[in-house]
């Protein structure tokens, strides 16, 4: 009884994520470092306010896709993408888009902790003041407030003059995410935020992510598999740069469809 | 003797080396500070600094020189500054990995291994001659300018490439163009940096002769200069001029003005290792 209960509750929330509207829509994406082809004809459609996680061995092209939703890999040399990549039904990789645009409505938050060597207040503020922000109010008003949606406002409330090298790993990368909100992306790409972290730190980050789920649309790349099957509503396993399994999370650790992602889910590679 | 012996003799014996090869310079640079200090600390007064030149030595001051090495050193850190640095954060920052950029790169390297002498030439034909500026301090900083370039672009692009990535990425994320994320992130973290190869470059460039004599800076100026277009000599000119006096009295001059050239760069250099430190001590990846 209590089973089919939990059963109808999930199929119900899942039911609801598949009626929501499409963020991200990926149409046969290849992508190539000069003769290295490091995606292969990916497919793949993001839906609002969920959570979905990106798995795979080192090197499958995970974080490769995950760039591509912000277009940080256009500094690297030889990189050459075919094939389309849509944000609310833009092209992202058409010529006259504004990269700087696009950066401000998909956010990112790296592996290692990166806050700028400047005070707390600036680091949050900096994404503000790029985008040529000038009332100092709304600035302050925004840094409170993106402080407190990563629950660090209690901790460094007294301190937000003091260098944000001074934090801890785990409260650097709240800051970060912080700094992420703080310009309301629609988006936010993680790429592996918590491998640098303590277990306390990763357990806050992906409470966190509960919370800003209602608000926002993650994508998190994580090596963790524990924590994709945790935090995520949608799974996609990358192998060798192909997409082989994308699914819901539950589906995916429980059920999986192809045996590669059975493989790797129980740890027999990877 | 067995093996461990053995090898802590060699040990030791390189690190007396060791000792012996980083003293060196420091003792014959001593030796020769005690040596002048001695013939010409006892010249030096504040009538020594603000006389002009005379034909007498004991009247015979070096306002002149020192004038012409302040606004040689003023006008030249003016031009070169914005143009190394500007020149650095393009091949660091914008220069992408290239046939042309491999080029750039190794004439750059080239150029700080040009004689100053060549400088001097080449200030002569184009500064002196051909946009007219004659022997004039001018002409003489944009020399210094071009002769001290090299140093500051390199030093600069060392200090940009410090910066970590991870900071221009994290900039460039939230949605910052190439040159905010320049300016506001990369330039501030490196600044002591940059600013310490440009201090550096100067102070190499105040001991500079050969090429200020050949664009004409004069070993007799009866006035002290007061405009980027007089003449003007520099204290290492006047000091060879001294030299090159037979009477004994000019040569404590010159020792004079010798202990007040490497005051001026010994300052310059301190200034440059305490931004280094403080910058150092700031920022800690």
């Amino acid at each position: 009884m209590q089973v089919l209960e939990k059963q109808q509750i999930m199929t119900g929330s899942q039911k609801l994520i598949e009626e929501k509207k499409t963020i991200i829509e990926a149409r046969d994406v290849n992508v190539f470092y000069g003769h290295f082809q490091a995606l292969k004809g990916i497919n793949l459609t993001i839906k609002e306010n969920s959570v979905t996680a990106f798995i795979g061995p080192s090197g499958c092209g995970k974080s490769t896709f995950l760039r591509c939703f912000n277009r940080m890999n256009d500094y690297i040399d030889e990189f050459c993408l075919d094939g389309e990549i849509l944000i609310d039904n833009n092209k992202i990789y058409w010529n006259k888009i504004v990269v700087e645009e696009l950066r401000k409505e998909v956010g990112m938050v790296f592996q290692k902790p990166n806050p700028f060597p400047k005070t707390i207040f600036e680091n949050v503020a900096y994404g503000l003041k790029i985008h040529g922000i000038k009332d100092k109010t709304y600035i302050e008003e925004q840094v409170v407030k993106s402080l407190k949606d990563v629950a660090l406002w209690d901790e460094v409330k007294d301190d937000l003059k003091k260098s944000a090298l001074a934090l801890s790993g785990g409260q650097q990368q709240r800051l970060c995410i912080a700094r992420t909100l703080a310009v309301e992306p629609k988006i936010i790409l993680m790429d592996e935020p918590t491998s640098a972290l303590d277990p306390i730190s990763t357990a806050k980050i992906e409470e966190l992510l509960f919370d800003l789920k209602q608000k926002y649309t993650i994508v998190i790349v994580t090596h963790n598999m524990q924590q994709a099957a945790r935090i995520s509503d949608k799974t996609a396993f990358f192998y060798m740069g192909d997409l082989i399994e994308y699914d819901d999370t539950k589906t995916i650790f429980t059920n999986p469809k192809q045996e590669k992602t059975q493989n790797y889910i129980t740890g027999r590679f990877g | 003797m067995t093996n461990a012996l053995k090898n802590k003799l060699i040990d030791n014996a390189f690190k007396v080396f060791g000792i012996i090869c980083t003293l060196f310079g420091l003792v014959i640079l001593g030796i020769l500070i005690f040596n002048i200090a001695e013939v010409g600390l006892t010249r030096i007064d504040w009538n020594f600094i603000t006389s002009l030149p005379s034909r007498k030595a004991e009247k015979a001051g070096i306002y002149t020189a020192l004038m012409g090495t302040v606004w040689i050193l003023f006008l030249t850190a003016i031009i070169a500054f914005p143009i190394g640095v500007g020149a650095g954060i393009y091949l660091e920052e914008y220069g992408k990995k290239s046939k042309w950029a491999n080029f750039l790169e190794i004439n750059i390297s080239n150029l700080a291994g040009v004689p100053s002498i060549i400088y001097g030439l080449l200030g002569l034909e184009i500064f002196v001659r051909a946009f007219n500026m004659g022997g004039s301090i001018l002409a003489g900083s944009f020399t210094l300018a071009l002769l001290i370039l090299p140093i500051i672009i390199v030093s600069t692009r060392e200090a940009l490439k410090a910066v970590p990535s991870s900071i221009k990425d994290a900039s460039v994320a939230l949605g910052a163009s190439k040159w905010q994320t320049i300016w506001n992130q990369t330039l501030p973290a490196s600044i002591g940096g940059v600013l310490t190869g440009v201090i550096l470059a100067i102070s190499r460039a105040i001991g500079e002769t050969a090429p200020l004599i050949v664009v004409g800076a004069l070993a007799y100026v009866p006035f002290a200069p007061s405009s980027p277009m007089d003449e003007f000599t520099v204290m290492p000119i006047q000091i060879f001029n001294w030299v090159s006096r037979p009477q004994h009295e000019f040569a404590v001059n010159a020792a004079a003005a010798i202990i007040i050239l490497l005051l001026i760069t010994f300052m310059m250099n301190g200034v440059a290792v305490y931004y280094r430190n403080k910058w150092q001590k700031k920022i800690k990846w």
